[in-house]
């Protein structure tokens, strides 16, 4: 059965429609990735997802509960954490308050605490005291991911982790999610890298224009197809 | 030498002056709201300190620590129900809505006081004063700025050291991004406010002690308020301090040249900081 | 089919008749209307003269004053000045205490400007405060006590004599006519300048900037002259506008000059309630203003306290003012400012917001 799924998923910016009826679902313990070119709806689908925009009823389910209509503070108490796009680091905090704030909502215990974050991340501990935004931007990442792992969430939404960062640091960067996954959480990975999320992904969709246009496991999928669903069909 | 307890005696008076100015400064730094009621909120405290010395017969101070729940409470409530509705883009909402406030506040306050002068009770002890070479100190200056100090201190170790203060300086970067947190930025708004009522009580205190005060002296409190807010910088509350500091040396300076001039000196400080540090003397290094 | 850009309405065509036929029973008033009909309809002008201005500051400007008393203070002074020490007429003076707002709003603008949104908005009550606790120094003018107009001037003020002779008043009731006269032309003047400006090139580049500063300013709009202009010119007229009142007061103080109360909330009230950013909100705020005083006048703090509450209830329901709300639902423009496509096919969505 899915622990999160959204059902026929609409949203709106103003008089823009961003999305059309997007119906997604994750597993326990399953990690799904999102691929799509810019402006295909990933990023509004995960704003819609941890209550950032407001949903239908009904439009997204947790648990076997309706969250749809719950505001994004309810959303994380829930158990549906998010990274958000840009890292949004709150520059008035150091790092290890950066971390604190994470569980603000959501105590209780579980696998991450800090000291789990500073063993996933050890580069952290040593710049615990710094402001969170001095450090360099895979740095950055890391803490936004630290800050959403702190309120252990059941899943775990990943938007545009790799976004403006050198590979080399995408990599060590992924590198946690392994260990994440063995902590019990579920994730959806938003990714405009294809090879990275057909990587880590258990199953992969694809979006464009506001509807996800492919999905499918990784090693079902063939290039053709995800260039079609990317790009729209160009023969 | 009677110039050193001039300054000295401006010093402690601003004090006085930071403590009025402390409330006003936390809440425009988490929620850049400026709120025009607030030297009415000061007087309606007083009031209230005075309502309980004579209806109770309580002590100022204790009638004071009466207050202050009873404040919160008024705070958060002026927040969640009336205030957290004007926040947005636009800046009219929240000038106009607390504008009202202001003239409706004082003249409930002189429909249900009248317009004459009030004064808390005072004691021996607290008209006191003794003499530290050249300078005069009063008990009672010397206690507003030790309350002032305090003030600012616990407001620091709140904002540093707690849950609390996080969530305060998180909601005050990116209330989005603080609700992603699971924090209610209407409700964290709400506490700041109540927060700020808790110390208008104290302002409110050696407000009805130190002189008199009747429905109208408000606005006059706002602005002192006001000054000492912009000429430390937006957000910071030791620079608050030292801008209350620099408006009661100013009016005690001024004073003691041209009794007329005490208010007037304090306003020209004011511009004279504006004019070479338009962003204070300790701006926010992010805003 | 042919295009054109055109503001009228046909209710603002409606309106201009309308208006037409008002304006002249407004002239004609003092014929045959009574001495406290007259004083009200001043009271009444005046007071939507310096909502008018305010309204063009934070309405259009989008530069909430609270210091508008510094300018009505600055030229009622200058007129008390001009008239006791300088021997002028009264009448000539009004407009030349225009002159002495304009001179205290540059340096006012040159602090202000330095801060923005609330901060703007106490920092000009603060320079109000400076110029009044300066003006209380100014003996000649009896310092924080304040003075009268002496009686040989507004006894001997021009036009006083004619008026008392062709409408067979006495000389008190002659003044308040002279009074309400200007008053009148002032306020048909400023509606009719702010109407005008809003059309202009000008206007536009003031909505601009009001709905956004970074936007206007790189389409060529240059924001900085723009407040300029609109401070400076409500600066002006509000000061003309207090040297006015205080004729027709003929007694002074820095106290009533400098209100805060009386210059600057009363009009924020009457710009809120009847509609910010419209013409037509002044008008039907001053309205409401005055009847809301005449009925409760009697009850002193309890007036304003509702206007107070009245104006938080405005802003939080209905945000643009009654007016606004009027006009949503009727699309109702008595001084259309909204450039619009007319012709061809587009006239049968003719007046649909």
């Amino acid at each position: 059965m899915a622990l999160l799924q959204t059902i026929a998923l609409t949203a709106h910016y103003g008089d823009f429609q961003a999305l059309f009826g997007v119906d997604i679902e994750v597993s326990e313990h399953e990690t799904i990735a999102i691929i799509g070119a810019n402006g295909a709806g990933k990023t509004t689908l995960m704003r819609s997802i941890a209550g950032v925009l407001k949903n239908a009823a009904g439009a997204v389910r947790f648990d076997g509960v309706d969250v749809g209509t719950l505001p994004a503070e309810e959303i994380v108490t829930q158990g549906v954490a998010m990274v958000p796009e840009g890292r949004k680091l709150f520059p008035s905090l150091s790092v290890e308050e950066n971390l604190l704030i994470g569980a603000y909502g959501r105590k209780g215990g579980g696998y991450w605490t800090l000291d789990a974050i500073y063993d996933l991340f050890p580069i952290l501990g040593d710049r615990r005291h710094n402001p969170g935004t001095a450090l360099s931007g895979g740095q950055q990442q890391m803490v936004a991911i630290g800050r959403a792992l702190m309120s252990n969430p059941r899943v775990l939404l990943c938007d545009e982790i790799s976004l403006g960062l050198a590979p080399v640091v995408i990599k060590d960067i992924y590198r946690a999610v392994p260990k994440i996954k063995k902590s019990g959480a579920s994730l959806i990975v938003v990714e405009q890298d294809i090879a990275q999320a057909l990587a880590v992904a258990d199953r992969v969709y694809c979006m464009m224009e506001g509807r996800v246009t492919l999905t499918g496991r990784p090693e079902s999928l063939n290039r053709d197809a995800i260039h079609d669903a990317y790009f729209g069909a160009s023969k | 030498m009677i110039w050193v307890d001039t300054i000295a005696q401006g010093v402690l008076l601003g004090g006085l002056y930071a403590l009025f100015a402390a409330g006003l400064s936390l809440v425009f730094g988490i929620m850049r709201l400026v709120n025009l009621a607030h030297g009415d909120l000061i007087v309606m405290g007083a009031y209230l300190i005075l309502l309980l010395v004579t209806l109770l017969g309580l002590p100022p101070f204790l009638a004071a620590a009466v207050a202050m729940p009873l404040m919160f409470c008024i705070g958060w409530c002026l927040q969640k129900f009336l205030l957290n509705r004007t926040l947005g883009d636009d800046i009219l909402p929240p000038l106009l809505v607390t504008f009202g406030l202001s003239i409706a506040l004082q003249n409930a306050l002189l429909e249900g006081f009248s317009a004459d002068s009030q004064r808390l009770p005072t004691n021996a002890m607290t008209t006191a004063s003794f003499q530290a070479g050249p300078i005069s100190l009063g008990v009672m200056p010397l206690l507003t700025f030790g309350s002032a100090v305090l003030v600012i201190i616990g407001l620091n170790q709140l904002f540093y050291r707690t849950e609390l203060g996080r969530a305060f300086r998180a909601t005050s970067d990116d209330a989005t991004t603080a609700s992603l947190m699971g924090i209610k930025p209407a409700n964290i708004f709400a506490a700041a406010t109540g927060i700020a009522l808790v110390i208008v009580t104290i302002a409110a205190l050696y407000l009805g002690l130190r002189a008199n005060f009747d429905p109208n002296v408000g606005p006059a409190r706002l602005i002192y308020a006001f000054e000492a807010v912009i000429i430390g910088g937006l957000g910071s509350l030791w620079g608050t301090l030292a801008g209350g500091i620099i408006i009661g040396v100013a009016q005690t300076v001024g004073a003691a040249i041209n009794p007329e001039w005490q208010i007037l000196s304090g306003h020209i400080a004011f511009l004279l900081v504006l004019l070479v540090r338009p962003r204070g003397l300790f701006p926010r290094a992010h805003d | 089919m042919t295009y054109f850009v055109t503001t009228q309405t046909p209710a603002s065509r409606i309106a201009t008749v309308a208006g037409g036929i008002l304006i002249l029973l407004l002239f004609a008033l003092p014929f045959f209307a009574g001495r406290g009909t007259i004083r009200d309809m001043f009271f009444i002008l005046t007071m939507l003269t310096l909502a008018q201005f305010w309204n063009l500051l934070a309405g259009y400007g989008g530069l909430v004053s609270v210091g508008q008393q510094a300018f009505v203070g600055a030229g009622a002074y200058a007129l008390f000045a001009l008239v006791i020490l300088g021997g002028l007429d009264p009448v000539l003076a009004v407009p030349l205490a225009g002159g002495a707002a304009l001179a205290v709003a540059v340096p006012t603008a040159f602090f202000a400007f330095r801060l923005n949104g609330a901060y703007f908005a106490i920092g000009t009550w603060v320079i109000a405060e400076v110029v009044r606790l300066i003006v209380a120094q100014w003996k000649s003018l009896g310092g924080g006590t304040g003075t009268s107009l002496p009686r040989d001037a507004t006894r001997d003020m021009w036009f006083v004599e004619l008026i008392e002779a062709s409408l067979g008043v006495r000389s008190a009731a002659a003044r308040d006519i002279l009074a309400y006269w200007i008053s009148l032309v002032l306020a048909l003047a400023t509606i009719g300048g702010i109407y005008w400006l809003l059309r202009t090139r000008r206007g536009l580049a003031l909505a601009a900037v009001r709905d956004n500063v970074d936007a206007a300013r790189s389409v060529g709009v240059d924001a900085a002259r723009m407040k300029w202009i609109v401070f400076l010119t409500s600066a002006f007229g509000t000061g003309v506008t207090g040297a006015l009142i205080y004729l027709q007061k003929a007694r002074i103080s820095p106290d009533a000059a400098f209100s805060v109360t009386d210059w600057t909330a009363y009009v924020i009230f009457i710009v809120v309630i009847g509609g910010i950013g419209t013409i037509e909100g002044p008008i039907i705020g001053v309205l409401i203003f005055f009847a809301l005083q005449s009925l409760l006048a009697d009850y002193g703090s309890w007036y304003l306290m509702t206007l107070g509450v009245l104006a938080i209830i405005v802003m939080l329901v209905a945000p643009r003012g009654l007016w606004g709300l009027l006009s949503e639902k009727t699309g109702l423009h008595l001084f259309p400012i909204r450039r619009r496509l007319q012709g061809g096919q587009l006239n049968r969505s003719e007046d649909t917001p």
